[in-house]
């Protein structure tokens, strides 16, 4: 580990992944349908982890590093487009 | 323009991916709807919650704007600091916000909260109630409500949960609101209209915690949704002294349309042990909280 | 031209304050500090200070405000006593370890129960692990100079810690004595302009960021140093800023002790604050009798003066050493800490060191009183039978035996 010179009072610094890739706490998994998807946009809204990524048609995917696999996204989806799957 | 899911900015202005918060955790959902709404230029102020830990460890942190971590007790009064001086130093269109939880705001922190309010302080405190100590591993908090189950409860609170928002508007500041986690956009609009008012503005969340709580973590939108449903979280606001229900709350003066009680009870572990007797208790409180609202709706109260 | 003008101690607070241009103050009214609190609001009120001033509910937020004004880039200033200064304990704490230079009167008064609203030192001496740097004035004169000074040494890029001004309730707090008020601009070029020049990371939204999340065991201490090491470095600071203070105001203090007539000496009292110059009188009357006393004033208790100290007491036959406060189970606290200082690395060759506790809940200590303490410990002295130890003074024995 690289010593890093530490600054006068604790003061820390915006990063993704503050505390690592938190995917790896997921035991399910969820995955997007998309033909089902009606770009409502109720999982990005929604998702605790800022893991639904969102782009400029309004197109959602999961970010698998980030996502704990709470499953609000699935139990949201008005139509049933967001599956949670086992992690293997 | 009016706010919609559309219309919110794509980018995540406050929160990033890779936070420590449980799955399913309320808090996460919160903060991103802050940045969205409130933009860059805001400052947080957290006192002692679940939040100290969100952020995640020096030298890195989840939050993109300024953050201040302070002392537990003190969370109002070193927002009315920062607000004072940028007002002495004329940095301008800026937010200072407390995020704070429930026991930060309804016990050790509302001696500086009532403080910042009653001087009418240029600040939007948020407290995000969660209903019990759960970053200490869900202690009863005196918003925890009647019957719940935390670990300093064990067969269930013997009191009812205490009415922050009331209190708080009786300081005769300019905006108070209540929102909860399971409508995102009705708590984006408060906190639209909060951002543009002068003076102490106050929003009180509900956060369904699914740890603390006992649901899964899935659920925490759905048991968002039917604390408001059941009638037992009203959305409201209270602007220049004036109170109104708000978005679904506005329906629900009609009882045939609420939701019963139980079922927001019986989907939470933390209730698992209520009997029938407690659950007519629930009812009859509901019943009389709307003859309350009814009478307040659309008065001047303040 | 400098005004001369009759003030109390806390009307002398104020003009310090005044001259330094705070832009943000915070106060919670406690007896005996109000005066200075109300003295910054009538200046407010005239338009003679342009401070945001913070009336707040309590001095825990008096404190949390100023850290918050402070840590957003501001000048700030409270002020408090006793109960006040203990409520606000945790915060005292906090604007330390987040090297703000906040600068804080404190009108030292004795802690309840029972409620006495006279001096003692318990309540400031109560802080002295906190990481603030502690002075301890004797005069309203001084006051005021050190009010302004402790800016100069709160902010310095060496320092960045917050600075705690104290001062004698009542003997000095509500005592009018001639005070001189600089000019305004003799003080605006000893101090940087105020929000300007900040050394530390104040609040930015172009370089947002977060402050005091969690500190793993792996870099706490560290940060803990870097306070110790800052204290370090402030020995020569206040040494510096009483130096300039010299040469733009002509008034200086000698930094971290003040020696009277200690040079030929062969006993040395101890004291802080007001008490100080009752000693000095009593050393006066005491060489007119052939003894040879001289005063040792401790100015500030953090960082403690443990060179000066050596350097001024370590070849003196008696040091004895009053204390206006006391360590339950302990003793005398400066007797403690001014003990520790000349035996440190040292088993033999120090003076006797006697420490007396006294005054405490303000009962009056006078020059008398002085003498005694000194001719009682001289008999002793030549008699041999004199060690090391401390004991009450001015206690009523005899209604507690």
């Amino acid at each position: 580990m690289s010593v890093r010179q530490l600054p006068i009072i604790p003061i820390s610094t915006p990063r993704i992944g503050a505390v690592g890739k938190t995917g790896k706490w997921r035991i399910f998994k969820p995955i997007i349908k998309q033909d089902k998807c009606v770009k409502c946009l109720q999982c990005w809204l929604y998702c605790p982890d800022a893991a639904i990524i969102r782009d400029e048609n309004d197109n959602v995917t999961v970010n698998y590093d980030y996502c704990k696999g709470c499953g609000i996204c699935a139990h949201e989806c008005p139509v049933k487009a967001i599956e949670m799957v086992k992690e293997e | 323009m009016p706010l919609s899911i559309k219309n919110l900015p794509k980018e995540e202005i406050l929160l990033q991916p890779g936070h420590a918060a449980c799955p399913g955790c309320p808090i996460g959902i919160g903060l991103r709807i802050v940045g969205k709404v409130l933009g860059k230029r805001t400052v947080i102020v957290v006192p002692a919650c679940c939040t100290s830990i969100i952020q995640g460890p020096y030298p890195y942190s989840a939050i993109k704007v300024p953050l201040v971590n302070v002392i537990f007790a003190a969370s109002a009064a070193v927002a009315s600091g920062i607000a004072s001086a940028f007002e002495a130093m004329g940095v301008r269109d800026v937010n200072v916000v407390v995020w704070a939880g429930d026991g930060g705001t309804a016990d050790i922190g509302l001696q500086a909260l009532s403080g910042a309010a009653e001087r009418n302080d240029n600040i939007i405190y948020i407290c995000y109630d969660n209903e019990a100590y759960m970053n200490t591993g869900i202690q009863r908090s005196s918003s925890t409500p009647y019957k719940a189950w935390t670990t300093t409860t064990v067969t269930g609170k013997q009191e009812f949960k205490k009415n922050v928002p009331a209190i708080v508007a009786q300081h005769r500041i300019p905006y108070v609101a209540t929102a909860s986690i399971g409508y995102p956009l009705d708590f984006a609009e408060k906190l639209q209209k909060a951002s543009k008012i002068k003076g102490f503005k106050y929003i009180h969340l509900l956060a369904p915690c699914p740890v603390g709580w006992r649901f899964d973590p899935s659920l925490t939108i759905e048991v968002g949704k039917l604390a408001v449903l059941t009638g037992l979280w009203p959305l409201y606001e209270v602007e220049n002294g004036v109170f109104r229900l708000t978005s679904i709350s506005l329906g629900l003066l009609d009882k045939s349309r609420r939701v019963p009680v139980e079922k927001y009870l019986r989907l939470q572990g933390r209730f698992k042990h209520i009997t029938d007797e407690d659950i007519k208790v629930y009812e009859e409180y509901v019943d009389q909280l709307w003859e309350v609202l009814r009478k307040l709706h659309g008065k001047k109260i303040v | 031209m400098p005004q001369y003008k009759i003030l109390t101690g806390n009307y002398a607070v104020a003009y310090g304050v005044k001259l330094s241009k705070p832009q943000v103050i915070a106060a919670y009214p406690i007896t005996p500090q109000t005066t200075i609190v109300e003295k910054l609001s009538e200046f407010i009120e005239k338009g003679e200070l342009k401070a945001k001033m913070l009336r707040v509910e309590s001095e825990h937020s008096a404190i949390a405000a100023v850290i918050g004004a402070a840590l957003a880039g501001a000048r700030t200033f409270t002020a408090t006593s006793s109960q006040g200064l203990l409520y606000m304990h945790e915060g005292v704490w906090m604007a330390s370890g987040a090297r703000l230079p906040i600068v804080m009167a404190i009108v030292t008064r004795a802690i309840f129960p029972p409620w006495n609203i006279w001096t003692d030192h318990g309540d400031l001496l109560d802080q002295r692990d906190t990481g603030w740097i502690i002075c301890m004035v004797e005069d309203n004169q001084e006051a005021l100079d050190m009010i302004i000074q402790a800016y100069k040494i709160a902010e310095d890029e060496r320092v960045l810690l917050p600075v705690m001004v104290g001062l004698d309730s009542f003997i000095l707090s509500h005592t009018a004595t001639p005070v001189e008020v600089p000019d305004e601009d003799i003080i605006d070029s000893y101090l940087p302009a105020p929000g300007e020049n900040i050394h530390y990371p104040k609040i930015s939204f172009e370089n947002p960021l977060t402050y005091f999340n969690l500190v793993f065991p792996d870099n706490y201490m560290e940060f803990r140093y870097q306070i110790q090491e800052a204290m370090n470095r402030a020995k020569r600071v206040v040494m510096e800023a009483d130096m300039k203070y010299y040469k733009l105001v002509g008034r200086r203090y000698g930094g971290l002790i003040e020696t009277y007539r200690c040079t030929d000496a062969n006993i040395v009292v101890v004291s802080m604050g007001a008490l100080t110059g009752d000693v000095k009188e009593a050393v006066d009357r005491l060489r007119d009798e052939g003894y040879n006393v001289g005063a040792l004033k401790l100015r500030f208790i953090r960082p403690f003066p443990e060179e000066e100290l050596k350097k001024e007491l370590l070849h003196k036959k008696l040091v004895i050493v009053i204390d206006r406060a006391i360590s339950f189970g302990k003793g005398g606290i400066l007797y403690t800490e001014i003990s520790s200082a000349l035996y440190e690395g040292r088993f033999r060759e120090i003076p006797v060191i006697r420490g007396y506790v006294t005054g405490l809940g303000g009962r009056d200590i006078t020059v008398d009183d002085v003498i005694t303490m000194v001719e009682r410990l001289i008999t002793r002295l030549e008699s041999g039978t004199l060690t090391h130890g401390w004991e009450w003074f001015k206690l009523r024995k005899e209604v507690v035996e």
